[in-house]
């Protein structure tokens, strides 16, 4: 078993309403701010570097930045 | 892997199960880490396919542990030497090869269908909530109240803490949260899980990255009154 995979308990310490005029939950943003925000499970082919494959994402969708979660060799 | 000579699976399977556990991992020549012996832990380490002399095995890793490297010591304590031929990352933290998964067609075809056709459906799929990728940290969730201080940088204290996860030490990278379930900043815990559900004050994380931005929250934060206009403390 991976670390990550630990399972959690949540402990409460209050409890209060929140705001719906403030933020909202991450499933209610436009499109517009999950191609700004969001992340892509991408099955990158053999051959292009990640960093190549980041390039293209960047034209594609159109956007200035993007990045990627880690190489997998140096 | 591809074996320079011929191994009976029973001897593969054993030398296999002793690199499960804490490994000792000298970076290859060709790699952009400095070169000096690392401990890495290999969580699992499994046999899927044996086929001549390649060998098909799934790896549970530690993030920097040199596959490449892997295979060559395993080749030599097998005692006919061997490398790597392919590699796939098959999984990191809670990404995984599911319906997630997309190809780039995939992507340019979803991006097309939202621009031309303003079929939101596909686009969605293919992008998800970056709170999707820290699943597996583990969250503190804040009051709304405490929101706008941490994307201004501020060090999150108890009492703007609702909830905790378990599990939590310091040191721990920890994902705080608003209770809509948007991601405000990653930071640093300085207090473990119970410390954090049990003190009154403290400061319990901080930040390294935060990600909301300012703003999002109102700022109802160490307002203080000058005269007859509010002013924000810096």
């Amino acid at each position: 078993m991976l670390p990550c995979d630990v399972k959690r308990d949540v402990l409460i310490k209050d409890e209060e309403p929140t705001d719906p005029n403030y933020g909202k939950p991450p499933e209610e943003r436009s499109v517009r701010e999950l191609i700004e925000t969001g992340v892509i499970n991408l099955d990158k082919p053999p051959g292009p570097s990640s960093h190549e494959v980041v390039a293209w994402i960047e034209r594609i969708l159109n956007i200035d930045r993007a990045g990627h979660g880690g190489t997998l060799e140096p | 892997m591809k074996l320079h000579g011929d191994v009976p699976r029973e001897k593969l399977e054993e030398v296999f199960s002793e690199f499960v556990g804490k490994i000792y991992q000298k970076p290859p020549l060709r790699s952009s880490v400095k070169r000096v012996v690392r401990v890495k832990t290999i969580y699992y380490l499994k046999i899927l396919e044996v086929s001549g002399r390649y060998v098909l095995f799934r790896v549970g890793c530690e993030a920097g542990t040199y596959i490449r490297k892997l295979c060559h010591d395993i080749g030599e304590v097998l005692g006919v030497g061997a490398h790597m031929k392919e590699l796939r990352r098959t999984r990191v933290g809670p990404l995984k090869e599911d319906e997630t998964l997309v190809t780039l067609h995939d992507v340019l075809d979803a991006y097309k269908f939202w621009i031309e056709e303003g079929d939101e459906r596909w686009i969605r799929k293919v992008i998800m909530p970056m709170e999707r990728a820290i699943e597996h940290i583990p969250k503190v969730v804040i009051r709304d109240t405490a929101v706008d201080a941490i994307c201004n940088g501020a060090t999150l204290a108890v009492p703007g803490i609702l909830r905790i996860e378990t599990g939590i030490k310091r040191g721990d990278l920890v994902a705080i949260m608003t209770q809509k379930g948007e991601l405000v900043a990653l930071g640093k815990a300085l207090m473990t899980s119970e410390e954090m559900y049990e003190r009154e004050r403290g400061l319990a994380v901080k930040p390294v990255r935060v990600i909301m931005e300012r703003g999002t929250y109102p700022p109802v934060w160490k307002r203080r009154k000058i005269g007859k206009e509010y002013r924000f403390q810096t």
